[in-house]
């Protein structure tokens, strides 16, 4: 059997990060290909229930990246998504849902393919570093 | 505290004989020991049936969303927060309340004193001078009621009204308590070990949402746990989804508890769910520096942002 790979669900906001991984793309830089990109129209619309489910469907890690704050297409998108995120963390790791590692958060402008691809090596490899999440993911009922 | 009961009936009166309200809200004796039923009086008459004791934890805010007649309302210190909540989230108008304030000194836990009469039924609780006097068949025992506090009650910083337009009582004493302790011992576990702590601690659930539905802050016109399209959390007690259902329970009210702890007097099967909302009162507080409900025209914290906001996160 192969080596495990991770499978990533990766949020990434439509002005910056998502933009970000297009640059990445047509430049030709090598990046894990264990991301799954979901595109946002801005980290603001971020929900925890969208962390929650990825989890809880089987994905091995979270990643939602957005623009600098003080750069949101939408004003002020990501300042509120911050506070959010700061809390989420935080509980997640507090109840012991995921083990710290699991879920990750960066600001990554569109300009910085470089660091985009960087950030998501280094995503993959902390998540295969803890190995499959088991705990969260809702088992299918068996049937006989 | 029973000496508020004679000042609730004399202002309920008042208030409903001269018509400056339609309803008081408030408790009368519940048909249990040690447990007092929200009641809402509408005419005088009724008004004599309003008591007031160490029994009356649950939070009389929950029942002022949405509302359009003039209310008055009994409150402690968390109520009174609550309420500040409410009218900061446009549920009710502040011009329809007349705030009854009732600084307290804590609320009985029932299951506390049950615990210690080996299975003993309670027929019959009398409170008089900081001490609650149970009997039952062929026994009674007195209890010093500030060793059987609520847990929430024996850890509150905030035992006084923040808003009243009548006080019934001098301002009580506030504690000086190292209130986030039980946290700081869950934070200090391994993951493993948190996880294991948090599993047993929900392994009981029934999903009742009982905890939400005597919470003050949960009034959504649909809660998630009833969406469906998408189903973000599943209706089973599969462990997945009681883990989901408790986290976004908590997560839903951060930043808007005011520790209450009315969820955990309302859990049928005695979860401690407070630990998962007390951990994020006390992540708003260090990070944004924001206790619910104490500053009146201050917004909730996930509703405003600064420039220079912490990162813990990255």
């Amino acid at each position: 059997m192969s080596e495990w790979e991770p499978k990533v669900i990766t949020f990434l906001c439509n002005w910056c990060s998502y933009g970000a991984a297009d640059l990445a793309g047509v430049s030709r830089f090598q990046y894990p290909a264990n991301i799954r990109i979901i595109r946002l129209p801005c980290t603001g619309r971020m929900n925890p229930k969208f962390i929650l489910a990825a989890l809880r469907h089987g994905a091995d890690g979270v990643w939602v990246s957005g623009c600098h704050p003080g750069d949101c297409h939408y004003i002020e998108g990501n300042f509120y998504a911050r506070r959010k995120f700061a809390l989420l963390k935080t509980q997640l790791e507090y109840t012991g849902l995921i083990e710290p590692g699991r879920v990750h958060f960066s600001w990554i402008s569109s300009a910085e393919a470089t660091i985009f691809a960087d950030k998501a090596r280094k995503v993959v490899e902390a998540i295969k570093a803890l190995g499959p999440a088991q705990h969260f993911i809702k088992k299918q009922a068996e049937v006989a | 505290m029973q000496a508020y009961t004679e000042k609730i009936r004399e202002a309920a009166k008042r208030l409903l004989a001269e018509k400056k309200v339609d309803v008081v809200i408030g408790f009368r004796k519940g048909t249990m020991p040690l447990m007092n039923e929200p009641f809402q009086a509408r005419t005088p008459e009724q008004a004599d049936l309003l008591v007031w004791d160490g029994n009356c934890g649950i939070n009389l805010a929950n029942y002022l969303p949405k509302r359009t007649e003039k209310i008055a309302i009994v409150a402690k210190g968390c109520d009174s927060r609550n309420i500040s909540i409410q009218i900061l989230e446009n549920q009710i108008k502040r011009e329809q309340l007349y705030i009854l304030g009732a600084p307290c000194k804590g609320m009985t836990d029932k299951r506390k004193i049950q615990d210690e009469l080996e299975g003993k039924e309670i027929f019959q609780a009398e409170e008089a001078g900081g001490q609650v006097k149970v009997s039952g068949r062929d026994f009674e025992k007195t209890f010093n009621r500030s060793e059987y506090l609520q847990e929430n009650c024996a850890v509150c910083l905030h035992r006084n009204p923040v808003i009243s337009d009548e006080m019934l009582g001098e301002p009580v004493q506030e504690q000086q308590v190292e209130c986030y302790e039980d946290i700081k011992q869950i934070e200090a576990m391994t993951p493993e070990e948190k996880r294991k702590h948090f599993d047993a601690l929900i392994e009981p659930c029934i999903r009742c949402y009982a905890c939400r539905s005597a919470c003050p802050a949960c009034y959504c016109p649909t809660c998630f746990v009833d969406e469906s399209k998408p189903q973000w959390v599943g209706k089973t007690t599969d462990p997945t989804d009681t883990r989901t259902f408790h986290f976004l329970r908590a997560f839903h009210v951060a930043g808007r508890c005011s520790d209450c702890g009315s969820c955990e007097r309302a859990c049928p099967v005695g979860i401690k769910v407070r630990q998962f909302t007390k951990k994020l009162e006390k992540e708003v507080k260090e990070l944004y520096g924001y206790e619910a409900g104490m500053v009146q025209d201050l917004r909730p914290p996930l509703d405003v942002y600064r420039p220079d906001d912490p990162e813990p996160f990255l």
